[in-house]
């Protein structure tokens, strides 16, 4: 006979809810292993040097993305350029110096505002400031500054909480010890939060490198004949090629869209463990 | 209880060990009483339980010494506190030492044995009766913590000197005109001596009140007639 | 027998924007070379006033700061701690503080120690040494940590830690050096550490210490006062006041009757 005490009942009732919860961890992560078995199932075919190294040709129909790889490369990297020392900048400013005030506050709804901003719109916001009012034209100066101000609020944001994270304590002592505010952002609080930072950083380019629709009015081509050979050139670019040959070319193989993905995926994928690896060291060495 | 006093341990232990000495006072004074009749009576028998039952009184010194000892250790006890207990040290010792004076005066009662006595001894009762009504007074200004009380009582010290005066004289004249009672006189001076100590210690009890009460450590005068009563030299 | 003094407070009030742990009205005198202790039941302003001194509370919203408050130096002269105009970070290096809890900065022990003297512009190798052997003796922990100058200073325990922590204020050659509650966290033992070497320390700077305990305010002060929400209460000789304070509130709460 089964006559249960209220502790193996209790027992049975938490052993069903971690089961519960084990399903559901599953079930969310189910997608992300699905995509990237599908990706790779279909893509590793194209995958050669060829294909990384070479021009595509025929239309788009074979060849290689090489220009792609390298015009998603430097609209990453210009975006980089543009968006890390303001954003920082920034984060330092609203964590450090910034007064509890109104003025601050606006500021503070404004960054979380522009980070609700669709992305397509920025696209539209590009288009209209940097290439035509800024007359920078169609090219990698305007897609990188389109992709910095669309990545500028996650970059402030987990700058600012990476900033935050450093602990009160160590600013009371290094201002004891007769250090000045910027001395002890410099040297104390701007290292500590490095490694937060860097992740921030990493993870929000992540995002700038997969974007088609801010590239799309203010940077990307579908057809080059040769690189860009300066940052007022137009470019090709990974997002935008992949999206044009998977719905504007007729006959297009399938193995090289897959393959196009792939790479897109692989770059995005390995910019997320690069961050990873550099927080989970930093946590490591943490000195508090 | 509705509200507990941070200091609950502590004050009661206070209050028990203030009960102690009080306990310890009243052996004190029952013993001078009680050695004083002996002498007076001639009862030696008496007079020898007295003497046992000092080490009654000892055995109270020591309790009440280790008591405080051990409360300073483990309450750490601070400003008043603290001198009221070490206050409580230095009454004990000089209880214990009273107690001295009496163990001393049945000692006396057991070497005269049945001798007849000398007239002056009529002076020793009374003079005792205001030894032990000053110790009583002090004692319970001691546990009232009345400072007023304990600078009044010394003034009374002039009494006793006047007796122990007396009784000096009177025993003198005697040793002087029947060298004979001179190992008696001695012995009955020695009474009175004795009872003229256990008054300076209650002016010691009362200077001890003063320092509980002010933090201030004062030495009481005594009267002028102190410079006669003194032993002979 | 007159002590020079070292700090001498006159009517400073002080309060923050939410009204609390304000100063009502201290007037105080700090003697040069000796433990001054500021003791009494928490929130009684003792740490807002450590921070006058050296202008900590600048970091704090204070609404409202009157009165004088001025330093001396061995030639006699004085600086104005409150005048808003001195120069706040000279100060900080004259006047140090030790928290309650040891906050080692994220490096080395060496690096934490040459931290002060750094960016106060102090470049030469063979100053930054000297001051890590001298201010390690003085903390009495250069033995202990000799051989461990380059380990993180998070690897050192409680006590040492506190210890490098005073180590680190006096590598400054401060004049004055402010404690807060410095052995809150730790053991016995080195409790009993940091007290001795105060004991030393004393000889040659001004020391105001705010204890966390009645038992460690008796066991330290050469001076010590008593401050009640925010008001100085009674300021006496250590031995006199934990005998025979004067005030019955100083009684009680040397006694332990409210607190």
């Amino acid at each position: 006979m089964k006559s249960r005490t209220s502790a193996e009942r209790r027992n049975l009732t938490q052993q069903i809810g971690f089961l519960f919860l084990r399903v559901v961890a599953i079930i969310a992560v189910l997608p992300i292993i699905a995509i990237l078995i599908y990706i790779v199932y279909k893509g590793a075919p194209a995958i050669s040097w060829e294909f990384i190294s070479g021009f595509p040709s025929d239309g788009m129909r074979s060849g290689g993305i090489w220009p792609a790889i390298v015009g998603t490369f430097f609209l990453t990297m210009g975006c980089a350029l543009i968006v890390t020392p303001i954003g920082i900048g920034a984060a330092i400013y609203l964590a450090e110096y910034a007064p509890d005030n109104r003025w601050t506050q606006s500021i503070r709804i404004a960054i979380i505002n522009l980070a609700g901003i669709p992305s397509v719109v920025y696209g539209l916001f590009g288009l209209g400031l940097f290439v035509i009012f800024l007359n920078l034209g169609i090219s990698i100066i305007a897609g990188a500054f389109t992709l910095a101000i669309m990545t500028l609020p996650v970059i402030i944001t987990t700058t600012e909480e990476a900033l935050r994270a450093v602990p009160q304590s160590f600013r009371v002592v290094s201002i004891s010890l007769g250090a000045t505010q910027w001395q002890t952002v410099r040297r104390i609080v701007l290292p500590q939060a490095l490694p937060g930072t860097i992740t921030g950083v990493i993870l929000g380019l992540e995002r700038a490198a997969g974007e088609t629709a801010p590239i799309l009015f203010t940077a990307a081509v579908f057809f080059l004949p040769g690189l860009p050979s300066s940052a007022l050139d137009p470019t090709m670019a990974l997002p935008y090629h992949l999206y044009v040959i998977s719905t504007q070319v007729p006959g297009m193989s399938s193995e090289i869209q897959y393959g196009t993905a792939l790479v897109l995926l692989i770059f995005v994928l390995g910019m997320n463990l690069l961050a990873t690896v550099i927080r989970s060291r930093a946590r490591a060495r943490r000195q508090w | 209880m509705s509200t507990i006093s941070p200091r609950e341990t502590l004050d009661r232990a206070i209050k028990e060990l203030l009960d102690e000495v009080l306990i310890q006072g009243s052996m004190v004074e029952n013993a001078l009483k009680e050695s004083v009749d002996a002498l007076i009576n001639r009862d030696v028998d008496r007079a020898k339980i007295i003497y046992d039952g000092d080490r009654q009184i000892n055995k109270k010194h020591f309790e009440i010494e280790e008591r405080v000892i051990t409360l300073i250790a483990t309450q750490q006890p601070m400003a008043r506190d603290l001198r009221l207990l070490t206050a409580i040290l230095e009454v004990t010792t000089e209880l214990e030492r009273m107690g001295d004076y009496a163990k001393g005066i049945a000692r006396i009662t057991v070497r005269l044995g049945q001798e007849p006595l000398l007239e002056p001894v009529s002076e020793i009762p009374p003079m005792a009766e205001v030894c032990v009504d000053l110790l009583d007074r002090a004692l319970h200004a001691f546990v009232d913590k009345d400072a007023e009380a304990a600078r009044a009582i010394p003034k009374e010290d002039d009494k006793v000197d006047s007796f122990y005066n007396r009784i000096y004289r009177e025993l003198m004249t005697h040793m002087i005109a029947d060298p004979s009672t001179i190992d008696q006189a001695n012995h009955l001076l020695w009474v009175a001596h004795n009872l003229e100590r256990v008054a300076d210690r209650v002016t010691n009890v009362c200077e001890r009140i003063v320092f509980v009460v002010t933090g201030e450590l004062l030495e009481m005068d005594r009267t002028d007639d102190e410079w006669f009563a003194d032993e002979p030299w | 027998m007159t002590t020079k003094n070292k700090i001498i407070t006159e009517h400073l009030v002080l309060q923050y924007s939410d009204g609390t742990e304000s100063l009502k009205d201290i007037s105080l005198d700090i003697p040069i070379n000796a433990i001054s202790v500021i003791f009494g039941p928490a929130g009684g302003g003792k740490s807002t006033y450590l921070r006058v001194f050296n202008r900590l509370n600048d970091l704090a919203k204070v609404t409202k700061i009157s009165g004088k408050v001025h330093l001396y130096s061995d030639s006699g002269g004085y600086l104005d701690i409150l005048d808003p105009k001195i120069d706040v970070t000279a100060l900080r290096r004259r006047v140090g503080m030790v928290f309650a809890r040891p906050v080692v900065l994220p490096m080395s022990v060496r690096q934490n120690l040459t931290y002060g003297l750094e960016i106060a512009g102090e470049r030469k190798k063979s100053h930054l040494n000297q001051a890590v052997e001298r201010s390690l003796k003085q903390a009495a922990l250069w033995e202990e940590v000799k051989d461990r100058l380059e380990d993180p200073a998070a690897d050192l325990s409680g006590g040492q830690q506190q210890r490098l922590c005073i180590a680190r204020s006096l590598a400054l050659e401060p004049e004055v050096i402010l404690l807060d509650e410095p052995t809150s966290g730790l053991d016995p033992i080195s409790t009993g550490k940091v007290e001795a070497s105060l004991q030393e320390l004393k000889k040659s700077y001004t020391i105001v210490l705010v204890p966390h305990s009645v038992q460690q305010a008796a066991r330290t002060s050469d001076y010590a006062a008593f401050f009640l929400q925010g008001e100085l209460i009674e300021y006496a000789p250590g031995k006199n006041i934990f005998t025979n304070p004067v005030d019955q509130r100083t009684a009680d709460y040397i006694e332990g009757r409210f607190g």
